[in-house]
């Protein structure tokens, strides 16, 4: 009676569905980097000189850092001089102006990774920038968004049509030293969404960024800038695909947020890199730096993140609480199966008064996956009042992967409230046989036990992503019991 | 009542030949034969570590345990190969001694999800929400159970009472053909007991069977059984009608054990 197929054990079998490519002539600098090709990348722009110094501060300054290795993840070493740092689709010399100027073989790609970038066809509610390889090739409902007075464009455009805010706010959150792949990215950086939200508007629609790796070889450096003035409201959706590859690809964003006095800004994340196959081999590194910061008083940031792919996730949204009542709030799902590795957490620095934050992080490994949660609560001597509260889950599918769990926490204020809880479970036989018992498929009861861990969580998504998000979690799952 | 017109109906509800079965490398059946009729209520009675779970799980398909010897038939079709879910689908129901806990997620999902499961087997369309609504919300006024408990999640921070309720709610809900009851008295006050009781007393009907696989005689004042068998080291060693239960109860298990040895 017991059958190969019924073994906890007999996981894995995951199927990518985003691993195609798309057959476009690009534009791709020589694999290597230095000041020559970062002045090529800043003059391929039409970059202001501000901005081509600062990216050469940060160059300087990267060559005298060392790689992070204090994360628990493994991999060979990275050559940097083999990457290509720019490539963009060759179509369209200059960024196209409408979606009918857009190269019907990108809105196909778009259409089959189900991001249709026609207006008429996306959900009403949602619009769209989709950066493919190291360009922003459409951003949608840009004229509804402005009638609003939001600004939702490619880094591109925004360093053309509004340099003073972009000079203004670069680099205040996540500075160019801030840390090795954030110095890399400030050097090399080619596009991203630019997101400007002006005192007291409610953005009316969800706001997304679709990113795409398509060429070989080559690293995607997105930047990404979201700054809600005063009392204003913006939630803002990130999603990611590449195509599969035996080798490995680098992909290195800064993220920054900027809230200032009552504005509230929602970020959330579905990541689906191409995690490598069931051996191991291909896949995204994912080293990212995102932090946000509450500026203003009374402000609000939340990270909300699904990360499901990359052979390596090395990422920690983090939320700098200076402003006095400000909150930050982390909901995190990091599911690794087979080969992956996934170094994953938060940081919730709590500076100004009565400041709040909560973390809920769920991490799932099956295969011969890695995952930790790493987290630092640091409650800074003035934050008077400052609360925290955190909690970590881990469950783990079959014997041979791993959880790992690494608070920080510094408090130096004695006021300070800070609560910790943390489970780890196994998705336990027991539960399998109980609702497969009740007529429930072994693949369904997986799916059943997982979203329920993932519940606290995936209430956090906007609704029509929390459904891509629990049927992206089926799929990474995929035959990972029964 | 409609019967089930395609069932062979010269099979036995449940027929189990010389069943052997272990896991790991411990024998738990040795040789065990029982016949289930339509309609029947059996109790199956034994001492503690006898087998009479073992024997439960095996019939619902738990993978864990190896069948080594002897066949189960179900409506006269060979259940061994079939997986747990497949089972269930065609009208077994195995009620769990310790009823699993499985946080987040909500009781009337799992009860929908499982009872759509079965219906989609069937060839029937699954019930909408309300549909669903009007009839688990009927079956758990027989459970006497409050409407909270849909928005829980399944079995998580419920009393032992609760849980068996549950367990008899989704009975109740899957309307199977075949239940097993394991232990579904214990840990119950005597309040419980009977709204237990009176829950499996609505499911009985001709073409349906129940297994109560118990410790206690006071079960079975409440659900009469028509046959009551004593398992033992892997076997049934006795069988009778419900005087066995009531001289068990007064004699204990020994004096059936020594008559089996002889």
């Amino acid at each position: 009676m017991s059958s190969k197929a019924d073994d906890l054990e007999s996981l894995i079998g995951q199927k990518y569905r985003h691993g195609f490519v798309t057959d476009i002539e690009s534009d791709t600098v020589a694999p290597g980097l230095n000041e020559d090709v970062i002045a090529f990348i800043s003059r391929k722009k039409g970059e202001p000189q501000f901005l081509l110094d600062w990216r050469l501060r940060a160059y300087r300054h990267w060559l005298t850092m060392t790689e992070p290795h204090w994360a628990y993840v493994d991999y060979p070493p990275v050559d940097y001089q083999s990457i290509s740092y720019y490539s963009a689709p060759k179509t369209n010399a200059n960024a196209p102006k409408s979606l009918d100027e857009v190269d019907p073989k990108l809105l196909e790609t778009y259409d089959k990774l189900g991001i249709p970038l026609h207006e008429r066809a996306r959900l009403a509610g949602v619009a769209v920038d989709a950066v493919f390889d190291s360009v922003s090739v459409a951003t949608t409902f840009k004229d509804r968004l402005a009638k609003a007075g939001v600004i939702f464009c490619s880094f591109s455009e925004a360093v053309h049509n509004h340099p003073e805010l972009v000079e203004q706010y670069l680099g205040t959150v996540v500075p160019p030293a801030d840390n090795y792949y954030a110095a890399l990215n400030s050097a090399v950086f080619t596009d991203g969404s630019f997101v400007y939200v002006p005192k007291g508007v409610r953005c009316p629609m969800e706001l997304s960024t679709y990113f795409r790796i398509n060429a070989a070889n080559t690293g995607q450096f997105e930047r990404t800038l979201i700054i809600a003035a005063e009392g204003a409201h913006v939630s803002y959706l990130e999603g990611c695909t590449a195509p599969k590859r035996d080798e490995n690809q680098l992909h290195a964003a800064v993220v920054e947020l900027v809230a200032l006095d009552d504005a509230s800004i929602k970020y959330s994340t579905v990541q689906n890199w191409y995690p490598g196959d069931e051996n191991g081999v291909g896949g995204i590194y994912n080293f990212v730096t995102k932090r946000g910061e509450c500026r203003g008083a009374r402000s609000h940031i939340s990270w909300t993140q699904v990360e499901t792919g990359s052979a390596i996730t090395w990422k920690y949204p983090s939320c700098v609480l200076l402003g006095d009542h400000s909150s930050g709030e982390f909901y995190s799902v990091a599911v690794t199966n087979h080969r992956q590795q996934a170094d994953t957490g938060t940081k919730m620095i709590h500076v100004g008064r009565h400041t709040k934050s909560s973390i809920v992080a769920k991490g799932i490994s099956a295969g011969r996956a890695q995952s930790s949660y790493r987290g630092l609560v640091s409650i800074q001597p003035g934050a008077e009042g400052a609360r925290n509260f955190t909690q970590c889950d881990s469950l783990l599918m079959g014997p041979d992967c791993g959880a790992h769990t690494f608070p920080y926490v510094e408090v130096r204020n004695p006021g300070a409230i800070v609560e910790h809880e943390a489970t780890t479970s196994r998705i336990g036989e027991d539960q399998l046989f109980y609702l497969r018992a009740r007529g429930i498929s072994a693949e369904d009861a997986v799916n059943m036990i997982v979203s329920g861990f993932c519940k606290a969580v995936f209430k956090e998504l906007p609704m029509e992503f929390a459904v891509e998000a629990q049927n992206l979690l089926a799929v990474s799952l995929e035959g990972a019991v029964g | 009542m409609t019967s089930h017109a395609e069932a062979p109906s010269t099979a036995p509800l449940l027929e189990i030949r010389d069943l052997h079965a272990r896991i790991k490398d411990r024998a738990v059946l040795k040789g065990l034969n029982l016949t289930i009729g339509r309609g029947e209520v059996h109790a199956i009675m034994g001492p503690n570590g006898s087998g009479k779970s073992t024997l439960s799980q095996i019939i619902a398909g738990r993978p864990e345990y190896e069948v080594t010897r002897g066949t189960v038939r179900f409506e006269g079709e060979d259940l061994l190969p079939l997986a747990p879910e497949e089972r269930a689908r065609r009208g077994f129901f195995l009620g769990f001694q310790y009823p699993v806990e499985i946080p987040g997620v909500n009781n009337v999902y799992l009860l929908k999800a499982a009872l759509n499961a079965k219906r989609k087997s069937h060839g029937l369309a699954e019930l909408d929400a309300f549909d669903f609504l009007t009839l688990v919300k009927d079956k758990m006024r027989v459970m006497r159970m409050d409407e909270s408990f849909l928005s829980r999640a399944v079995n998580e921070g419920f009393s032992g009472g609760e849980k068996k309720r549950n367990e008899i709610l989704q009975m109740l809900t899957l309307e199977p053909t075949l239940a097993v009851l394991d232990e579904t008295d214990s840990g119950l006050d005597i309040d419980a007991l009977k709204i237990v009781a009176d829950g499996v007393n609505t499911l009985r009907a001709p073409d349906r069977s129940i297994v109560l696989v118990t410790h206690y005689q006071r079960l079975l004042e409440h659900i009469t059984p028509d046959f009551v068998h004593v398992l033992a080291n892997g076997r049934i060693i006795k069988s009778g009608d419900r005087t066995l239960a009531l001289e068990l109860e007064r004699r204990g298990y020994d004096w059936v054990l020594e008559e089996a040895a002889a």
